[in-house]
């Protein structure tokens, strides 16, 4: 009896060798296919229309450029403002389309990637022959995770700098900037961060909820949530600088970073550094006057606390940074749950 | 060697157990029966032997003491749940491969050949081959695994009676050619009658009796004898059913053997190992499996030796 029942080779079953990372990637290519393929595929088909129609854009913002003092009095009969209210009426309407489109792309994404991913295999009872084959259940989750997100990151960072040069022209024209909550979340480091958390959402309440349909209206509420969170704290980094206000206009129409900055807070103080008082504040806050800075009287100063368009950069990677802390928690927490309760 | 132990092994979902208090020693060579009825606990254990479910309390080993769901058990543990699940949108050849991918060993010669042999077609998707196909196809891609270990979950609850002929017969081939020990559950006692040579009983959560076929038929008997002395006959025996008429009583009992000295009045027929199993199930918590389980393990260790 026992003769019968040894391994074909004894030494084989003592220490099992670990399966080649270059396998569990073909696996998960296989099992994985549908999404791996059709988000770039409808990303890249979007980026065609995109190419195609920021052309245009561009074109069309060209031809502003070349007029002076775009809006001004002067210019209202002219072609110029003729040029403009073009610009406005045709390409704007679908330039805002887009804009919408780049704020739900990421939980789209998130959901119908990250949602299915654990939750089908949990709902049709596949996760019984896969999580007993002998690559083990954790080393395939991690794989999938891995290869997925990362595939996701790389396609929507990509896709982000496209729509940043597609959407250049409407903030000359829009009065928009880089800061401005849907052109800052669309683009750089932050757009794939919130693909990433998005898709986190989506496996880790797959695996919780164990089934498709709840997991992803799960991660439509928590997204939100997320998002809300990063629309709120985002004037609380420690980029804002605090200058009397004269400061700000030299910054201001920079043909890199177009648009104001961000004004976060303004008061005013009197002769010899003390607040100023609030009627004399109001009046030189709103007072008149063609060039600001120039109604304030002498011995006044108005200060601003505002955040710099050039500090762009280091706000992306603060905000990109807490929002790959919460997927890679998100991700610890859901392999976590594989390993803890599979049935 | 023990392909199967597990050591007052228990799961509870919320309040209720699924399993409890199970202590099982299943040795090699054996193809084994797990029989009860519908939510005994005989998918619990077997989830909890494969590694998907963690117990409450409890552990549970294979092959000589690897614990369940560890590298080493998923190696050589073969597992085919129930329905036998397979990807529906995938082809057969690509479950062959994904399979492959899965697994350091996997013979894919043996498993394109066995399904030829079947007749599955390789380009055909899973979800559109026949019940007994997919059946099929899971086993044939468990064999090719060339487990020690092989776990089948109500493999013949969907099939038609030529499909389950032909998937037994299937595993006893493999049981023959590769050695591989097999636990196998059904709720249905008399197919497995035939092939089967050791058995589990589940009920209400709770082993109910574990040993080889041989053994149980040769220790259990029917006794039959007059009503009025069944009572005082029974304190002195581990009675598992009783069934009492007017004046004779039958009792299902324990006995040392076939030679086991009977009482004048009383008679003594061997049991079917339907009867057997029926009596367990009717009458759940009689015996005290843990300990017959034991006195298994010893004699099965004394019979290798």
């Amino acid at each position: 009896m026992s003769v019968l029942t040894l391994p074909a080779q004894p030494g084989q079953d003592t220490a099992p060798r670990p399966l080649p990372w270059r396998r569990m990637a073909w696996v998960t290519w296989r099992q994985q296919r549908a999404t791996l393929i059709s988000v770039p595929a409808v990303l890249g088909a979007v980026a065609v229309f995109l190419v195609i129609f920021g052309l245009k854009v561009h074109h069309d913002y060209a031809a502003i450029v070349k007029c002076p003092l775009v809006g001004s009095v002067q210019n209202e009969s002219g072609a110029c403002q003729q040029l403009f209210s073009r610009f406005n009426a045709t390409d704007w309407p679908l330039g805002n389309t887009c804009a919408i489109l780049m704020a739900l792309a990421p939980v789209l994404i998130g959901a119908f990637a990250g949602g299915p991913l654990l939750a089908r295999e949990l709902e049709t009872g596949t996760y019984r022959y896969a999580w007993t084959q002998g690559l083990g259940r954790e080393r395939q989750v991690i794989a999938k995770l891995a290869l997925v997100g990362i595939t996701l990151a790389v396609v929507t960072g990509a896709f982000g700098e496209l729509f940043a040069w597609f959407f250049q022209p409407f903030l000359y024209t829009e009065e928009l900037n880089v800061l401005t909550d849907t052109v800052f979340s669309a683009r750089g480091l932050v757009f794939p961060a919130f693909t990433l958390v998005a898709f986190a959402i989506g496996a880790f309440f797959g695996m919780l909820l164990r089934r498709i349909v709840p997991a992803m209206a799960a991660t439509l509420g928590v997204y939100l949530a997320v998002r809300l969170a990063a629309w709120g704290v985002r004037k609380y980094y420690p980029v804002a600088v605090v200058t009397s206000n004269s400061k700000i206009f030299s910054q201001f129409q920079t043909p890199s970073l177009p648009g104001f900055p961000w004004i976060l807070t303004t008061w005013v103080t009197g002769p010899g550094g003390k607040p100023a008082s609030p009627s004399v504040a109001n009046r030189i806050l709103n007072g008149p006057g063609p060039s600001p800075g120039a109604s304030v009287p002498a011995g006044y100063t108005e200060w601003n606390r505002w955040i710099p368009l050039s500090h762009y950069w280091p706000m992306q990677f603060i905000e990109a940074g807490w929002l790959l802390v919460i997927a890679v928690a998100l991700f610890a927490a859901t392999v976590s749950l594989v390993r803890r309760r599979a049935a | 060697m023990n392909v199967i132990e597990t050591r007052e092994l228990g799961k509870r979902y919320g309040k209720t157990w699924a399993l409890r208090d199970c202590t099982l020693a299943l040795p090699a060579g054996h193809l084994a029966a797990l029989v009860g009825p519908n939510g005994a606990g005989k998918s619990t254990l077997m989830n909890m032997v494969v590694g998907l479910t963690v117990p409450t309390e409890g552990t549970a080993a294979v092959l000589d003491g690897q614990p369940a769901g560890s590298p080493a058990a998923l190696n050589g543990v073969a597992f085919v749940a129930q329905d036998a699940p397979v990807y529906k949108n995938l082809s057969s050849a690509d479950m062959l491969h994904l399979t492959a991918n899965l697994n350091q060993r996997f013979d894919r010669s043996f498993a394109k050949a066995r399904l030829a042999d079947l007749g599955i077609p390789l380009k055909k998707k899973a979800g559109k081959l026949s019940g007994g196909q997919q059946a099929q196809l899971a086993l044939t891609l468990a064999l090719a695994r060339k487990p020690r270990l092989l776990i089948l979950d109500e493999p013949l609850a969907s099939l038609d009676p030529i499909a389950r002929q032909d998937f037994l017969s299937a595993v006893l081939t493999a049981m023959a050619d590769d050695g591989v020990s097999v636990l196998l559950s059904s709720h249905q006692v008399a197919e497995l009658e035939r092939v089967a040579d050791y058995l589990i009983v589940l009920s209400r959560a709770q082993l109910q009796v574990a040993g080889e076929v041989d053994d149980l038929l040769a220790c259990h008997r029917v006794l039959t004898g007059p009503a009025a002395e069944a009572q005082e006959y029974a304190t002195r025996l581990t009675v598992v059913q009783t069934r009492r008429g007017e004046t004779q009583a039958h009792l299902l009992a324990r006995t040392s053997g076939p030679a086991d000295p009977v009482p004048p009045g009383w008679e003594s027929h061997p049991v079917s190992l339907e009867e057997l199993v029926m009596a367990y199930l009717r009458s759940p918590g009689v015996s005290e499996p843990t300990a017959f389980a034991r006195v298994q393990r010893a004699t099965s260790k004394e019979a290798t030796r």
